[in-house]
């Protein structure tokens, strides 16, 4: 059994909007590291919502580590398997000190203060942020400030993290820091990440993708197979990354260079070993 | 700008009367404020304005703060003392016109003056070596007793923190607002109150809004950390009264003591 399981998932907010989500089904693996796409509107901020019990779906089930997100009883054990970080850094943190946001989550499930503690410090550590600890958040970067709401999820001991565009607002800087922590958590941690973005670069460092289009799923795998669909992706009005786009415009104006290179460093080998060919 | 008050800032240390359990820290601010204004001779008032200098003292901030902070009230201070020195009785001292000044009346605005001065100072230890988290903690769970009436006292202690998480980042954003709609050509420095009064809709306006979308977002990161009031709720930072606490409550008591023998003998300052 898949730890998030969508099935046929049918959303809307309300009469006048009409249906956001029609009919999505998929399945979010323990451990795996997906990327969520797709452009505004498309109901990918509705999927964050949907995947931690604060949206519950018009018909259709969501089922967490087996555990029906619509039932109410069971909500808090939704939520403390799987966390939500959004996307504006000012808006989420709850307290005036840094390790009093991150011990919020915690405080909340009534664990004792030994044990809370323990887990502050370390999920302040896996973040990078330990030397803030007591530093106020609106004196923080951007970076730094998402990096400590990440805290605030693995200080509950989740199992997943869903991030909803958590670098849209943040300078390049502070997108690599989140994106390095990301990663980090994911492969050291085994912490599952669903990563809703709309940057094609931060994508491509994700196991999966999945890309949806008008609330439904357009396509789903590891990033080579998605982003090999550049006429696919192209019709929905949706990039690839840069890398992939330089070289298939470089073949439809005549080249022929093999692989579809994900990164600059890949991008740069498939060129030179062309032109290398002669 | 609006940030540099210093009355109610927390300047953060390690001093003793950082260390101070802030239930304690409050409670022994309400205490020596009642002892100034109960002082009835000089004595007991010299002796509380010490012990309050030497709260100071031991807080580590640096006088100059202190110093500041009474700025702001010093009017009020002026205001109250001049207007308790036409209201003596005894014999007057001299007269001009209708004014009377009697010897009463002179004691008496100079005791209210001080009174008003130890009162902001002694205030001053509490919030500069308190930081507003420990603060609302305090008040939380000095209050708690209340929850059995059905107070709402954690959704207090609750808001209290948020609001005052919220202070900074909504003063920057109204610098934010009023710098973009300065930069539109609006005149916010120029004109009388009530323009410039006027002036200030299009800052306020946009800062409600933005807030209205702060407070759903938060609501939203709250509930997703599984906030659901304060039932069944864990503290990460337990308050316990330690060594310094048990010092400065003996030392209290004492002085209580003989604070009131000696108020009681000695005659008081101000004979009606």
């Amino acid at each position: 059994m898949a730890f998030i399981e969508c099935r046929d998932l049918h959303f809307s907010y309300g009469e006048e909007t009409g249906e956001v989500l029609h009919g999505v089904n998929l399945d979010i693996e323990r451990g795996e590291f997906v990327a969520l796409l797709g452009h505004n509107g498309c109901g990918k901020s509705t999927m964050a919502k949907l995947f931690n019990g604060m949206l519950v779906p018009t018909s259709g089930t969501v089922r967490v580590d087996g555990i029906d997100t619509a039932v109410e009883d069971t909500q808090l054990d939704v939520r403390r398997r799987v966390g939500l970080v959004q996307q504006n850094p000012d808006n989420q943190l709850v307290a005036g000190i840094v390790e009093e946001d991150v011990a919020f989550g915690p405080e909340n499930l009534g664990v004792e203060p030994g044990e809370i503690r323990r887990r502050v410090d370390a999920a302040l550590k896996a973040v990078n942020m330990y030397e803030y600890r007591e530093h106020a958040p609106h004196k923080l970067s951007g970076g730094q400030k998402q990096r400590i709401a990440i805290a605030g999820v693995i200080a509950m001991e989740t199992q997943c993290i869903v991030l909803d565009e958590p670098t849209a607002m943040l300078d390049p800087r502070g997108r690599q820091e989140v994106m390095d922590t990301i990663t980090y958590l994911n492969r050291e941690k085994g912490i599952t990440i669903v990563l809703i973005t709309h940057y094609m670069d931060e994508a491509v460092k994700a196991g999966r993708v999945v890309v949806m289009d008008d609330g439904q799923i357009l396509t789903d795998g590891d990033p080579r197979t998605v982003f090999a669909q550049v006429e696919l992706l192209k019709r929905h009005h949706l990039d690839v990354p840069q890398a992939t786009e330089l070289i298939y415009r470089l073949n439809a104006a005549g080249c022929t260079i093999k692989g579809m290179p994900l990164d600059e460093q890949e991008c740069v080998a498939a060129i030179a070993s062309y032109c290398g060919k002669g | 700008m609006i940030s540099d008050v210093t009355m109610g800032q927390f300047f953060p240390g390690k001093s003793v009367m950082h260390r101070m359990d802030p239930r304690i820290k409050l409670c022994l601010t309400v205490y020596f404020i009642v002892l100034i204004f109960c002082a009835k001779n000089f004595v007991t008032m010299a002796a509380t304005i010490l012990v309050c200098l030497a709260g100071i003292a031991l807080s580590k901030v640096p006088a100059k703060l202190y110093i500041k902070s009474l700025k702001p009230i010093l009017f009020i201070v002026a205001f109250t003392a001049i207007l308790n020195l036409f209201y003596g009785t005894g014999d007057p001292l001299f007269q001009l016109g209708f004014v009377t000044i009697t010897k009463n009346g002179i004691l008496n605005s100079i005791m209210i003056a001080v009174r008003i001065i130890v009162l902001i100072l002694i205030s001053s230890v509490l919030t500069f070596t308190t930081s507003p988290t420990q603060l609302t903690d305090a008040i939380e769970r000095l209050l708690k007793p209340l929850a059995l009436l059905h107070v709402p006292v954690h959704e207090f202690a609750m808001m209290m923190t948020i609001a005052l998480r919220f202070v900074p980042t909504l003063l920057e954003e109204t610098e934010k607002i009023m710098a973009a709609q300065k930069a539109r050509g609006a005149d916010m420095e120029s004109g009388g109150l009530v323009q410039r009064i006027r002036a200030l809709i299009p800052v306020l306006i946009p800062l409600f809004v933005s807030a209205f979308r702060r407070a759903f977002d938060l609501a939203t990161a709250m509930e997703s950390r599984c906030y659901h009031g304060g039932e069944g709720r864990t503290k990460m930072k337990v308050l316990k009264l330690g060594r310094v606490d048990w010092t400065a409550i003996a030392l209290c008591v004492v002085y209580l003591a003989a604070f009131i023998v000696l108020n009681i003998l000695i005659p008081p300052a101000i004979v009606r």
